[in-house]
């Protein structure tokens, strides 16, 4: 089996990063958490406008998120900062993040006396945390360790038929040594429940996965029913997609799905759900590019290979996100942020197979520690946490 | 007039896939199907491999992708203006 250098964190999973999460509870406390942030090599703020004047599910579904973010191994150590009078406990979501059995603390600025104090009191504890994770080094882990994060923004004709099924392979590859994956983006699945039922593992996993499409649909519909036809379209396919030669959110899912390879989905995930078994699943996630990558890093995984055809630069804050484009233009226009070039296969000088390949070494290596160019560059935009009942 | 590369990914599709641009009078070339082009295609945009009437699905991947607003000509370039799609929306065919 082939293996990664990573981090090992107590609960026996692997980092591919080694950074600190400073965690906001609530967005009172986004510039206290940016500025403790700031002070210390290798932590990472999280700044969200939610937190409060939230409630039930919606509520819920931004504590699972945040959560999950605290305790995706690729965080070392996490400090969580509140107010101290929101909906979300500091001290309650610190409980869920130490769960992972990683070095978790709270703070709130309210008990702290103020923005200064809390400041002064983040960064020693933050300072703390990289003292203790600068003596951690990588060591080899099994692939079966690994979370794969699927996702693609920015498609045009060539995703649907390079850059997916190219990463479908290495994703086949991984899944086949015992490693996960997830795939989303439930809106771009519509039309595609024929395909899904066919590679469900059992009929209950089909049946999941068809109530997800089906509710995603009723939503979609109520949202956009006093709209005209090209409005409803355009939430779907965007201008660019439509640019790129997709004409249909069919054609858009059918090329989509491609990049999830050809393993049979053993479960379907909420919205930021960490996995209780390995395998490939389909996470519940709808919205746009950002909330579901912060669906997939809160489920876990460590890595997002990410395909576009247009070409798109963006980042998550602590987490790789492999760039996979399948139009050489594309690539040759966008190099500085583009990891890889699948359109090699159109232009006839790499096979799929190869292409394949390529990718997964790339995951290897990206895994190892080589940066990606969104890291290099510098890009974080992608954390959103997503509200319930979008699509 | 000029032959351009063209994939057709699924055997029983109706549509091809422009690999290059393409101009009207180019011919659309994948290994023995030979389209002529009716009208400027450009890279990555679908091409009808046959006459379709209105109303018949479009096919590609071996899937319905949508289908036919008019009747649509061999060789014409196959996008939103000639396709709609079942999903995502209310209103079926």
């Amino acid at each position: 089996m082939d293996q990664i250098l990573g981090y090992r964190r107590p609960n026996g999973t692997f980092g591919v990063r080694n950074h600190i999460a400073v965690i906001p509870s609530v967005f009172c406390a986004n510039h206290t958490a940016k500025m403790v942030a700031s002070q210390v090599q290798g932590a990472i703020a999280f700044p969200h406008p939610d937190g409060c004047g939230q409630h039930g599910k919606d509520l819920q579904q931004t504590i699972n998120t945040l959560a999950g973010i605290g305790r995706n191994p690729n965080f070392g150590a996490v400090l969580v900062v509140g107010l101290g009078c929101e909906r979300i406990h500091a001290d309650s979501l610190a409980a869920l993040i130490a769960e992972s059995g990683k070095p978790v603390q709270y703070l709130n600025i309210q008990e702290m006396g103020g923005t200064l104090k809390a400041i002064e009191a983040g960064v020693k504890i933050v300072r703390d945390f990289a003292f203790q994770l600068s003596q951690q080094q990588r060591e080899p882990f099994p692939i079966s360790e690994l979370i794969l994060g699927l996702k693609c923004g920015g498609t045009d004709a060539t995703s649907g038929i390079a850059a997916n099924p190219a990463l479908g392979l290495a994703v086949d590859k991984i899944v086949a040594q015992g490693g996960t994956a997830f795939l989303s983006e439930l809106a771009e699945l519509l039309g595609t429940e024929h395909i899904m039922e066919r590679r469900s593992e059992t009929p209950e996993v089909y049946q999941r996965i068809k109530q997800e499409l089906s509710h995603c649909e009723d939503v979609l519909e109520r949202m956009t029913k006093d709209y005209v036809r090209t409005s409803e379209q355009a939430a779907l396919v965007t201008p660019g997609n439509f640019e790129g030669g997709v004409s249909s959110v069919s054609e858009k899912a059918l090329g989509g799905i491609h990049k999830s390879g050809s393993s049979k989905f053993v479960g379907v995930l909420d919205y930021a759900e960490q996995p209780s078994k390995k395998g490939l699943f389909l996470m519940a996630a709808a919205g746009g590019d950002s909330d579901i990558a912060t669906s997939l890093v809160a489920g876990g995984a460590q890595i997002i290979a990410f395909t576009t055809g247009r070409g798109t630069p963006t980042g998550f804050p602590g987490v790789p996100v492999l760039k996979i484009t399948g139009n050489s233009n594309t690539y040759r226009n966008m190099e500085d942020d583009l990891d890889f070039n699948a359109g090699q296969v159109i232009d006839g000088t790499l096979t799929l197979e190869q292409a394949g390949e390529g990718i997964y070494q790339e995951i290897l290596a990206i895994g190892s520690g080589k940066p990606t160019k969104a890291e290099v560059t510098g890009h974080d935009e992608l954390f959103a946490i997503g509200r319930y009942e979008c699509y | 007039m000029t032959e351009k590369r063209m994939l057709i990914l699924a055997s029983g599709d109706n549509v091809g896939v422009l690999l290059e641009d393409a101009q009207q009078g180019d011919i659309a070339v994948s290994g023995d199907i030979r389209v002529p082009c009716l009208e400027d295609i450009k890279f990555c945009h679908k091409i009808a491999l046959n006459d379709l009437p209105k109303h018949t699905y479009f096919i590609k991947y071996g899937e319905i992708i949508g289908y036919a607003l008019r009747d649509i000509k061999k060789g014409e370039w196959v996008h939103t203006h000639n396709l709609d799609d079942v999903r995502g929306r209310e209103g079926m065919l």
